[in-house]
């Protein structure tokens, strides 16, 4: 097992992800030994292949779509800070956050943040629009076999109807999160790290 | 140089006194409990305290870390993350269930809102998951003194470190030397056992061509007269006995024996499934480093004037059969245990009320099988040879009426 100190100073450049993520020490240092646990072979980083062998993860619907978050502009690696960065989309919204300074960037983990998070999952090509199209794609993964290609698409167009207010067959990010504006996201989209 | 002389004898005499004292405790502690399988609830008591010094070495390491403002790392095996208690595949049939029974015209509702779900519990089960944290490596919850085993041995105190210094001394020069100690004993008090046992009996053998002793991966095969064969054999090497569980006295020297070297006991009722016999015995003697077995193949004792039909059991295995010939001279005393007369006891007893028991045994040049016999030829061959060379009438009788 060899000696592996539990210090935080072991985490390359931790002061950067803590500023950026807002992760508490103790919680980086478990995801630390999280993603340690995932790197089986010890690469440093994670591939697409570590992601997968989660068991779990195969049966969730939009399992690819998760593991691609990861790997933004087509890249085929991640490394710890870029694992953090992704979960911190769902770190659990900060009370204390009154008044901000508005020259901060905002924190990974707003609102809108992780409406935008959701978005992307929807969005497959990142034009910043829901297609119909690619609407249907979800629904198809999500909904799933006990539905015919009819239902889904009268789902679909019902769906891009009740959001789109343009007009343009799409949903755009703003259009989307309009139509979630009463929704609870912060309980629906956090996870509590235990102490 | 010379200055050492006071301090030489000093330290011999020392010396001297902590093997005695060492080989003492040994002995009563362990030696002496070990032949009468009691133990004095020393190991139990040892635990305790070892779970109790652990306990109070993590706490010390906490109060450490807490003072240094950090975090001290503690492995949960309850995971991570706080988890809804419903599962994914149920909250799933739940969403599609919930949508199909509330439109009208039955077509499953979806909402934009539903990929939150899914995404959710995506991401926590990339942060913990329950088959990739059984595969980590094991961590402790309690630092077990070891140093090997635990993350946080930065926070140590000074007291801490003297703990474990002293941990470290006891297990290097106290443990590990008793434990080689031992290992080592085993074999010679075994041995020693049976000697004690020869010279009861005001045993006299004589050893013929001992160089052909049966070596380990082998089976060594005798004529039987007596129980006695066994203990005359073994006061002369090592062997890993084969036999059926007695019960009675037999019983408790078998459970004696079993405990100091490996034997294989065979239940009655195994005895008649010969594969399971033959596998057995197979195994044992294809491990090189397991002592060679010692076979009785004619089963019951015969009264040593002829050796009776080899069962062919032991001699389908395969291995290098020693033969080892025992002939007893009956003008001092008669050895042999006619089982359905006497019993275990009344038979010992006509032992030690004997004049003495005057044996030889010869040990066989080793043989194998040859490629062209079958089992059978292979043991008459074997029979043949220990009875030419013990003197005894070669008989095919096998003792048991088809």
């Amino acid at each position: 097992m060899g000696s592996r100190s539990s210090h935080a100073a072991l985490i390359p450049d931790v002061e950067n992800i803590r500023r950026e993520t807002g992760f508490s020490q103790a919680s980086l240092l478990r995801l630390y030994h999280r993603f340690r646990a995932l790197d089986r072979s010890k690469k440093g980083y994670l591939s697409r292949v570590d992601l997968q062998q989660i068991g779990a993860l195969a049966v969730n619907p939009l399992g690819d779509r998760i593991i691609d978050s990861f790997f933004p502009d087509g890249s085929q690696r991640v490394d710890f800070s870029g694992f953090v960065r992704v979960l911190a989309h769902f770190r659990p919204i900060d009370d204390d956050t009154g008044v901000r300074d508005p020259k901060q960037p905002e924190p990974l983990n707003s609102r809108t943040n992780k409406l935008r998070f959701a978005f992307q999952l929807y969005d497959l090509d990142q034009d910043g629009k829901i297609s119909r199209h690619e609407m249907l794609q979800v629904l198809r993964l999500m909904v799933g076999v006990q539905v015919t290609e009819e239902q889904l698409e009268s789902i679909t167009d019902r769906t891009v109807q009740e959001a789109d207010e343009d007009g343009d067959g799409a949903v755009s990010f703003l259009e989307f999160t309009k139509s979630l504006e009463k929704m609870d996201i912060e309980q629906k989209m956090s996870i509590r790290i235990l102490k | 140089m010379f200055l050492l002389l006071p301090f030489d004898s000093l330290i011999v005499n020392l010396l001297g006194i902590s093997l005695t004292v060492l080989f003492t405790l040994l002995l009563v502690f362990i030696i002496v409990p070990a032949i009468f399988g009691v133990s004095f609830g020393i190991r139990k008591l040892y635990m305790k305290t070892l779970l109790k010094i652990f306990a109070w070495a993590t706490l010390r390491m906490e109060r450490g870390a807490k003072e240094k403002n950090h975090q001290l790392y503690k492995p949960y095996t309850n995971g991570i993350i706080a988890k809804d208690p419903t599962s994914l595949e149920e909250e799933i049939k739940e969403i599609r269930r919930s949508g199909s029974s509330k439109a009208l015209d039955n077509t499953p509702e979806f909402e934009l809102s539903d990929i939150f779900y899914f995404c959710r519990k995506g991401m926590e089960t990339i942060m913990d998951d329950e088959v990739t944290k059984r595969f980590s490596a094991e961590e402790l919850e309690s630092w077990n003194l070891l140093s090997r085993t635990n993350y946080n041995f930065q926070y140590i105190s000074l007291r801490l470190t003297v703990l474990w210094g002293l941990g470290v001394l006891i297990r290097y020069c106290f443990l590990l030397p008793l434990r080689i100690a031992l290992e080592f004993l085993s074999k010679h008090v075994h041995l020693m056992c049976y000697r004690i046992c020869v010279r009861a009996l005001t045993a006299i053998i004589t050893y013929h061509d001992r160089k052909n002793r049966p070596r380990n991966g082998g089976i060594c095969v005798a004529n039987h007269t007596s129980p006695i064969d066994v203990i005359i054999l073994a006061s002369d090497g090592y062997y890993a006995m084969v036999g059926q569980v007695h019960g009675g006295l037999m019983g408790v020297i078998q459970r004696a024996m079993v405990k100091a070297c490996p034997h294989v006991w065979f239940e009655r009722s195994e005895v008649k499934d010969r594969h399971l016999v033959a596998k057995r015995l197979t195994e044992h003697v294809q491990d090189k480093s397991k002592l060679p077995i010692l076979i009785f193949p004619e089963g019951t004792c015969i009264n040593n004037t002829s050796v009776m039909m080899f069962k062919k059991g032991s001699f389908e295995i395969g291995a290098t059969v020693y033969p080892v010939a025992i002939k007893y001279d009956p003008q001092f005393g008669d050895a042999f245990w006619n089982s359905s007369k006497y019993g275990m006891v009344t038979y010992l007893l006509r032992m030690m009320t004997s004049w003495a028991i005057v044996c030889s045994v010869w040990y066989l040049p080793p043989m194998t099988r040859e490629k062209d016999e079958d089992a059978v030829q292979f043991a008459n061959r074997v029979k043949s040879a220990i009875a030419r060379q013990g003197g005894l009438v070669d008989l095919l009788w096998d003792g048991v009426d088809h």
